[in-house]
């Protein structure tokens, strides 16, 4: 017998269907993870952060940063019913969005309670974007049943999808040939020549969106897969000069709570995903009364929106804006400095370096909305538990909201 | 144009009902049937030069209350009806044969022991019938509604079931969700009176004696009228009973219009919201109404009429999810003379042909899986007899309800499908009859899909949908549609899909009625 001890077939991965999926950026990102620091979204590997939070959060407020959306759900929803069946499922009213227009919204159950939220890319008179954080295949094709002339596509794994935030993004996209990006205006879409169709100026592979999550100026890029390293690639040499760095999730988190943009997980739970009935959550009760439009005569929940519009919903998400420096995570809320009645909860809290105040979104009992709020926040210092419970005041307007995010053409750097 | 306080689309008997209760209290009534005949189910049609026979043959339950509420004997229907014998066949002759009503429940052929329990079955059934009686007319409370009103109608089925007595009580509970075997084996030790028995608690619906679900329940509905279970053929056949609700329906006032079909129900948004406006004819005609009450079926009205674009998602996938396979089909014959069965002196009964209950099962499981029985089990009627102008002088019609043909057929109902199942279910009624096929002049078989074309019902379905747990009382057709009234201010619901369900019963148009006049 002669056996060859070299060749040695290494034995299949038991694990293969278990293993996350790498992103079309994955070989770039990954290089760039220093700290390799890995979650996961939607059965992605995905980076919570590449070198430190912090930093890349830094980034994002002073000068330009990435964001691998690849893992974000993506749908194409399109035909002649296209339109009628999106109207239907979401609060907003779709036919009011124009061609190469992008709105964020939401949709809900037939009880008003909140499914997702995400936005709708008008990409053609009966051809839309639907893009948002967690599978909804499930929904769509439900909200669909009854239209033939329909057709919904998952195109999730089929666009490679790069958000571009901060300060200097546009001047990073214009260095890197986007002729007349500065021109787009927030919620817009423009298409670009990239790679090949360099010669051929009507193939535009890439479409720009002026949109993102962490409220300040920002794009997201779309590409098909083939075309994503290439583009990472022009991108990070574009923007080498203005410090261009990969973000994660943890510093997505501080930039949208900032913006007083919600998450799933932590404002809101998703209705379809709750098991007890009043786990999930209304738009009112998230404060996204203005995604809900009444002059609309039909949508998904508008009769029990209705009611719940005119009962005012049982709490209500408010920004708070906290005495001292502590920042008040998971802190229950209190209509008195003693703490003996509670009225509510932080669901997401942080110092805000570039507000410089101690801010947080939190859930309040409707009633005590007008009275006095006292958190009261447990810290560590040096592996010593302490607690204080201090004021907190109520923030109408976003803790951040810079002119520069909405200016056109934005600031040249 | 003109305007009506209510358009009412369908003239099946509960379409002409609820027609009628409204135009009897002002109402200015369009009623709207699709074909050339009024009736729908229950409407009768010459199937062969000088031979006529209606869909739904016998009446059972035809609510008491209806008829004089309407007045229907003035207008020709002939209430109470004389009851006929249920005779379950055996091929030797030796049949089984279920005569009165109630109390007086006479059973032949069987063990003096079979004799015994049948009377103590009919008692107990009986008292659960009274336990019912006061829910087939009712409004069902809506899910999660704690007005007094619904909570009252929930407190009262709970006071009649103190009433009844622990012990009954305790029957009563165990009872109702029990399979129609259980239920017999406890019972009865002949094979055939079981088969029989147990026939009236699943004809119309997708479910055979070992199925769990609620057949006792379907039986107590089936009970519920004055005949006690048993059925009878009007002297005028059952075209007098489609005729006397007509001619109330004309008599108060209600406009009909028949070959009229409607192709939309037309629903106006604005910022108060949607709102029924009326309908679109088919030739695109439109009709202005306060209100539209539809009697056609609950799938037929949302997904079709309605349009899911003016539906909420999870109310439009419930609709969408409901059972409404038919599994009925119907034989009908043109007899040359009275068909002769082996031991009857005269064909006057309602003849069920199963032997035993496992007859009845086998034949259900080839339903199952697309197929059908090669020995059919059905229920026959000589409606002629009764009713004798439905054929020439001497001449006869015979009508059966064959069960277990499924709606959608495994390779699809071909004309070759349909002829060897009309070849199948006449060879079996040859076995209890052997000189029929001499006497046949014509034979016509239609299928559940037939019965979907030429009546405009989902499935072909006896009860619109099925009649089951899941989808009865208040969660009939499904919740928020159950009380009648729709999710869409303005349109109503009327026909078999809604409480208390199908059958030659009222109850649906009744109850439809008198919540839209609430
Ligand atoms: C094969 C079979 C046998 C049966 N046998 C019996 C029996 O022996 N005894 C018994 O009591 N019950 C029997 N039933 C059940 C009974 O016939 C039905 O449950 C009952 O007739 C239903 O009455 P309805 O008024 O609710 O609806 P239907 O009788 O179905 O009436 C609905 C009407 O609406 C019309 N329509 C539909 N769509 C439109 C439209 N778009 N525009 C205008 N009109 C429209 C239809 O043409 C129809 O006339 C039988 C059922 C079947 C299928």
């Amino acid at each position: 017998m002669n056996t060859d001890n070299n060749a040695k077939v290494p034995a299949a991965d038991p694990f293969a269907d278990e293993r996350l999926k790498r992103t079309h950026f994955y070989p770039r990102a990954a290089q760039l993870n220093i700290r390799d620091a890995w979650s996961a979204w939607n059965g992605y590997k995905f980076a919570d952060y590449y070198y430190d939070a912090e930093y890349e959060y830094f980034c994002v407020r002073n000068g330009c940063a990435t964001y691998d959306i690849c893992p974000m759900q993506k749908y194409f929803i399109s035909g002649a019913d296209a339109e009628t069946m999106l109207n239907r499922m979401v609060s907003r009213d779709i036919t009011k969005l124009n061609l190469n227009r992008v709105t964020y919204l939401c949709w809900c159950t037939d009880a008003g309670r909140m499914v997702d939220d995400g936005t709708v890319f008008r990409l053609g008179a009966d051809k839309f974007m639907l893009t948002c954080g967690s599978p909804s295949l499930a929904w769509l094709r439900k909200s669909a049943f009854g239209f033939n002339k329909l057709s919904i596509i998952d195109m999730s794994d089929e666009i490679a999808a790069l958000s571009f935030q901060g300060p200097t993004s546009c001047e990073v996209l214009k260095q890197m040939g986007l002729e007349g990006i500065d021109s787009l205006k927030p919620f817009n879409i423009i298409h670009f020549p990239f790679g090949d169709s360099g010669g051929n100026r009507d193939d535009k592979p890439l479409m720009v969106s002026r949109t993102g999550f962490t409220g300040d100026l920002g794009y997201e890029l779309w590409i098909k897969p083939e075309l994503a390293l290439d583009l990472w690639d022009a991108l990070y040499a574009a923007g080498e000069n203005y410090g261009i760095q990969p973000f994660g999730e943890a510093a997505t988190n501080m930039a949208r709570l900032e913006a007083g943009f919600i998450m799933p997980g932590m404002e809101f739970n998703e209705a379809l995903k709750t098991i007890h009935f009043q786990h999930d959550h209304s738009p009112f009760e998230l404060g996204l009364g203005w995604l809900v439009d009444f002059k609309k005569p039909h949508f998904n929940g508008r009769k029990a929106l209705l009611k719940e519009r005119d009962a005012r919903p049982e709490y209500t998400l408010v920004k708070l804006d906290i005495e001292g420096n502590k920042p008040a995570e998971e802190s229950h809320l209190y209509s008195d400095k003693r703490c003996n009645h509670e009225i509510g909860y932080v669901t997401s809290a942080m110092w805000s370096p570039v507000v410089k105040a101690n801010i947080a979104l939190a859930m309040v009992k409707t009633k005590y909305l007008q009275g006095d709020i006292w958190a009261e926040i447990y810290y560590v210092k040096e592996l010593r538990h302490y607690s204080k419970t201090v004021r907190c005041t109520l923030q109408d307007k976003p803790f951040w909201a810079p002119a520069r995010t909405r200016a056109t053409p934005p600031l040249a750097y | 144009m003109q305007h009506y306080d209510t358009i009412i689309i369908g003239a099946g008997h509960n379409g002409l009902i609820c027609a009628t209760y409204l135009a009897k209290k002002g109402q200015r009534v369009l009623l709207l049937e699709a074909s050339e005949t009024l009736g729908g189910l229950a409407a009768t049609r010459e199937f062969h030069p000088g031979f006529k026979a209606a869909v739904a043959h016998t009446v059972s339950h035809f609510s008491a209350k209806v008829a004089r509420d309407l007045n229907l004997t003035a207008h020709g229907f002939d209430s109470p009806m004389v009851p006929m014998p249920t005779v379950g066949l055996n091929a030797a002759g030796e049949h089984v044969v279920l005569t009165g009503i109630g109390v007086d429940a006479e059973i032949i052929g069987v063990s003096a022991e079979d004799a015994a329990s049948y009377r103590q079955y009919r008692q107990l059934l009986q008292r659960f019938v009274e336990l019912l009686e006061p829910f087939w007319l009712k409004t069902m409370p809506r899910v999660g509604d704690t007005r007094w009103s619904s909570l009252l109608t929930f407190a009262q089925l709970g006071l009649k079931m103190r009433l009844l007595g622990k012990q009954d009580m305790g029957e009563f509970m165990r009872l109702a969700m029990l399979p129609a075997r259980d239920l017999m084996d406890e019972n009865f030790d002949s094979e055939l009176l079981k088969a029989v028995l147990s026939w009236d608690g699943l004809i119309g619906s997708k479910m055979a004696p070992r199925s769990p679900n609620a057949s006792v329940l379907t039986l107590l509905y089936r009970m519920s009228g004055e005949l006690g279970g048993a059925h009878a053929i009007p002297s005028g056949g059952i075209e007098s009973l489609v005729q006397a609700l007509y001619s109330a329906a004309t008599a108060s006032g209600v406009e009909v219009k028949i070959g009229a079909r409607v192709g939309r129900i037309l629903i106006q948004g604005n910022s108060d919201g949607l709102k029924t406006t009326g309908v679109e004819l088919a030739d695109g005609e439109q009709i202005n109404a306060a209100r539209v009450v539809s009697s056609t079926d609950p799938q037929r009205t949302f997904l079709e009429l309605v349009g899911v674009e003016n539906l909420e998602i999870e109310f439009t996938n419930r609709i969408r999810r409901l059972r409404c396979d038919g599994y009925v089909a119907k034989l009908h014959l043109a007899l040359d003379g009275l068909p002769n069965f082996t031991g009857l002196a005269k064909p006057d009964g309602r003849m069920i042909i199963a032997v035993d209950m496992d007859a009845i099962e086998f034949a259900f499981d080839d339903a199952k899986y697309g197929g059908y029985s090669q020995q059919p089990v059905m229920e026959i009627v000589v409606p002629s007899l009764r009713h004798e102008s439905l054929a020439p002088e001497g001449k006869h019609v015979l009508s059966a309800h064959v069960m277990y043909v499924p709606y959608k057929l495994k390779g699809g109902w071909t004309e070759d499908a349909r002829a060897a199942l009309c070849q199948r279910v006449i060879d079996t009624v040859a076995v209890y009859a052997p000189q029929i096929k001499a006497q046949i002049l014509h034979s016509e078989l239609l299928t559940p899909q037939d019965l979907e074309q030429t009546h405009q019902v989902t499935g072909g379905h006896w009860h619109h949908g099925e009649l089951s747990v899941d989808q009865m009382l208040m969660m009939r057709p499904t919740y928020e549609a159950a009380q009648y009234s729709t999710p869409i201010p303005g349109l109503y619901l009327c026909g078999a899909g809604s409480h208390p369900g199908g059958g030659l019963m009222g109850g649906p148009g009744h109850n439809a009625a008198r919540k839209i006049l609430e």
